[in-house]
């Protein structure tokens, strides 16, 4: 398949791996910051081909886990009511809240719809005007441009029938909070190519000076995690601390401007808590106030609404670097996709997901 | 069994959608509430359909219900698939299908002409493949109660001697074929479906697969270990309950899976997994190593094997788990599905 077949070709993919041995005279650990790129590394076998001194940890840009626990009760609560058609993206309907999921919110009678897009719970809020229609708006700086498109185009029609349940989180202030910790192991980072595909990549050269760590915005396919993964060794090699940029194909320095400008339109920056992290100054995003009508949180009163994580989650460790998903004594015991204990066993990004479902502990011994 | 539900309560108190996806969860019941419940060795060998003796025959008898939404889509319908899904059933049984019954569950508002359409293409389907259709029964749901239309057909084939096909046989050594490309039939339904309409020209693989397993019977007979159409949960659900049943393992390599670009493309946008998604014209064939030439011969003389591949191999290492060695030379395992695929966040 053209554009991605040149990706991931395995005579391509030797010669990368190669290389990073050639360069490498020390262990490093770098974090890849998205879970597309966790799941790429485990289901290519990428890890399993890097020299033995390079540990890849695996970084919070999964949305569906990093969405507090509470934010979901909010979302089972709101999407139990009747008048209520709640939509959500696909993945975040499994996940669970303290008590139940979407999923199982459905199957007792709620009306819960999977979309594709915000814009297409625009379209049911339009055509169900007898019903309230609730996006569940989570997600890092990708999703947010159709999200703010999504509540713009609302208040353009004029809706009064549709709103978001919104928690978006912004990428550089979780990489802050990891460089910033005092247990910190992470020596390089992968940036999410998707997100500098919104964003550019100019708010990550403060960051690399500060912390004197090489940031190289990366890609998603094998043979753009290996490059990202060799640029990075290469400067650390090389005492550098520079941001680069291996995902020329698709991101600039200044990004998507329109997108930045529509997001600045409708959102504004806001404290957030990270689930498995904790409250992180500044990382998120909120409803401006011009459009709070659009808030479903205020709509339908569930600010109230608090929740416990179950203990035994070690998730915002994993999604710190400082543990693996087989580290967790739940792992693939209580917790497995079918009975997820925290979310990053549920999501399609999820670190613990694609350890389990690929088996990582697995092949590791029969190989 | 005792009175208690042995499904744990605490955990599933209602059915969910994933109980009929075709992975763990449907597994679940399967193993936990319906073997124990209806307990007797036909069922227990949990094939495609079941193999049973009478006056000597041996009969397949297979059953499956319909309830695609939406009822028309590319390459297809409800009731050509109806006919095909259970004609390719006990064709997996290595049987020649005889007879099929058909059991029509209507909501009430079904307009008569969509009606009309699907029986007479469910017709067109029984006759493509000379298994007419010899019984049936009619109810009519309340409106609001059914989803238009649903169809039950139940089938049975003779399996003629010398034919000897089950999960269990495939054994290491063997060599594990398809007979084209997967995962179409599943996407050519998510491109009509509401919410997601996307523009393609691709169609359903929906076939009926009889014809082909008998000229595949006669080239290579007893050599033929394990025959399965994976349907609902994909390839890779398929492998995996052959390698449970058979307790060997499975070794795939995944740039010898024939797959379309289209179908490649759509599974990149929406996160989806290829070797998951359903198929309804395609069979695996597991078969002893010294047949394997013939029989990818003789798929490819076949217009529904053209494109038919030898995919990788049944092994003794890792018994019960399947494995891939993926483009790049990693290996992964390949799982059975859990719960439904759902497309991602980003």
């Amino acid at each position: 398949m053209k554009y991605v077949d040149e990706y991931r070709s395995e005579a391509d993919a030797k010669k990368f791996v190669a290389a990073i041995h050639n360069i490498t005279t020390r262990p490093w650990t770098l974090m890849e910051i998205c879970g597309g790129q966790t799941h790429t590394i485990i289901k290519f076998g990428i890890d399993e081909l890097l020299p033995k001194e390079i540990t890849l940890v695996h970084g919070p840009g999964c949305p569906v886990c990093v969405t507090p626990l509470e934010l979901i009760d909010k979302a089972l609560e709101i999407a139990r009511q009747p008048e209520v058609i709640f939509t959500s993206f696909g993945d975040m309907l499994r996940v669970p809240g303290s008590n139940t999921d979407l999923l199982s919110v459905k199957a007792a009678g709620g009306d819960v719809r999977m979309v594709y897009s915000p814009l297409d719970a625009v379209k049911l809020a339009q055509n169900n005007p007898d019903h309230e229609v609730v996006f569940f708006a989570v997600g890092f700086e990708t999703t947010t441009p159709p999200n703010a498109m999504a509540v713009w185009q609302a208040q353009q029609l004029g809706l009064t029938n549709f709103s978001i349940l919104t928690s978006h989180v912004l990428v550089p202030p979780a990489m802050e909070a990891i460089l910033g910790s005092p247990h910190n192991l992470v020596q390089g980072f992968l940036a999410a190519g998707h997100v500098c595909a919104v964003m550019g990549y100019w708010q990550y050269p403060p960051l690399a000076q500060k912390y004197n760590v090489p940031i190289v915005v990366t890609g998603f396919e094998p043979l753009d995690l290996l490059q990202g993964i060799y640029m990075t060794v290469k400067q650390l090699e090389e005492g550098r601390a520079e941001v680069e940029n291996q995902y020329v194909r698709a991101v600039t320095f200044d990004g998507n401007q329109p997108a930045q400008k529509l997001i600045g339109q409708v959102f504004e920056p806001t404290d957030r808590p990270w689930r498995g992290i904790g409250p992180i100054p500044a990382s998120g995003l909120k409803l401006r106030p011009e459009f709070t009508a659009f808030d479903a949180e205020l709509k339908f009163d569930v600010t109230g609404i608090t929740a416990g994580e179950n203990p035994v989650c070690i998730a915002g460790e994993i999604m710190q670097g400082l543990k693996k998903p087989h580290h967790c004594p739940a792992f693939g015991k209580e917790c497995t996709p079918e009975h997820p204990v925290g979310a990053p066993m549920v999501s399609s990004e999820g670190a613990c997901a694609a350890y389990y479902q690929y088996g990582r502990a697995e092949v590791r011994i029969k190989e | 069994m005792g009175a208690t539900c042995p499904i744990p309560i605490d955990e599933y108190p209602t059915v969910v959608m994933a109980h009929g996806g075709g992975g763990r969860l449907t597994q679940m019941l399967i193993d936990k509430m319906f073997v124990p419940a209806f307990g007797n060795p036909a069922l227990a060998a949990l094939g495609d359909g079941a193999v049973v003796e009478a006056n000597g025959a041996r009969l397949a008898f297979s059953t499956d219900s319909y309830v695609i939404s939406p009822r028309f889509f590319p390459g297809g319908n409800i009731g050509s698939l109806a006919v095909h899904g259970t004609v390719n059933d006990l064709a997996m049984c290595g049987a020649t299908p005889l007879y099929l019954s058909a059991g029509m569950i209507l909501e009430e508002g079904l307009p008569m002409d969509e009606l009309w359409q699907v029986v007479q293409s469910m017709q067109a389907a029984a006759a493509g493949v000379g298994v007419p259709v010899v019984t049936g029964d009619t109810k009519v749901v309340d409106h609001g109660k059914g989803d238009g239309v649903y169809i039950n057909t139940a089938g049975i084939g003779l399996i003629p001697a010398g034919v000897n096909v089950s999960p269990e046989r495939a054994r290491p050594g063997d060599v594990i074929l398809i007979n084209g490309d997967i995962a179409r039939h599943g996407i050519a339904i998510m491109s009509v479906r509401e919410g997601l309409e996307f523009e393609t020209t691709l169609e359903s693989d929906s076939a009926p697969l009889a014809e082909l397993t008998a000229r595949i019977l006669q080239t290579a007979g007893e050599q033929v270990h394990t025959l399965r159409d994976p349907t609902r949960g994909g390839l890779a659900s398929a492998l995996n309950e052959i390698a449970g049943q058979s307790r060997a393992g499975i070794r795939l390599v995944e740039a010898d899976i024939p797959i379309r670009d289209e179908v490649r493309g759509a599974c990149e946008i929406l996160g989806f997994d290829p070797l998951y998604v359903a198929n309804e014209g395609k069979m695996v064939a597991i078969v002893a190593r010294e047949a394997a030439g013939e029989v990818l011969a003789t798929m490819r003389a076949h217009p529904l094997g053209r494109d038919a591949a030898i995919i990788g191999e049944v092994v003794a290492d890792h018994p019960g788990r399947v494995f891939l060695r993926s483009r790049i030379g990693g290996l992964r395992v390949v799982d059975m599905l859990s719960g439904e695929q759902l497309p991602r966040i980003c």
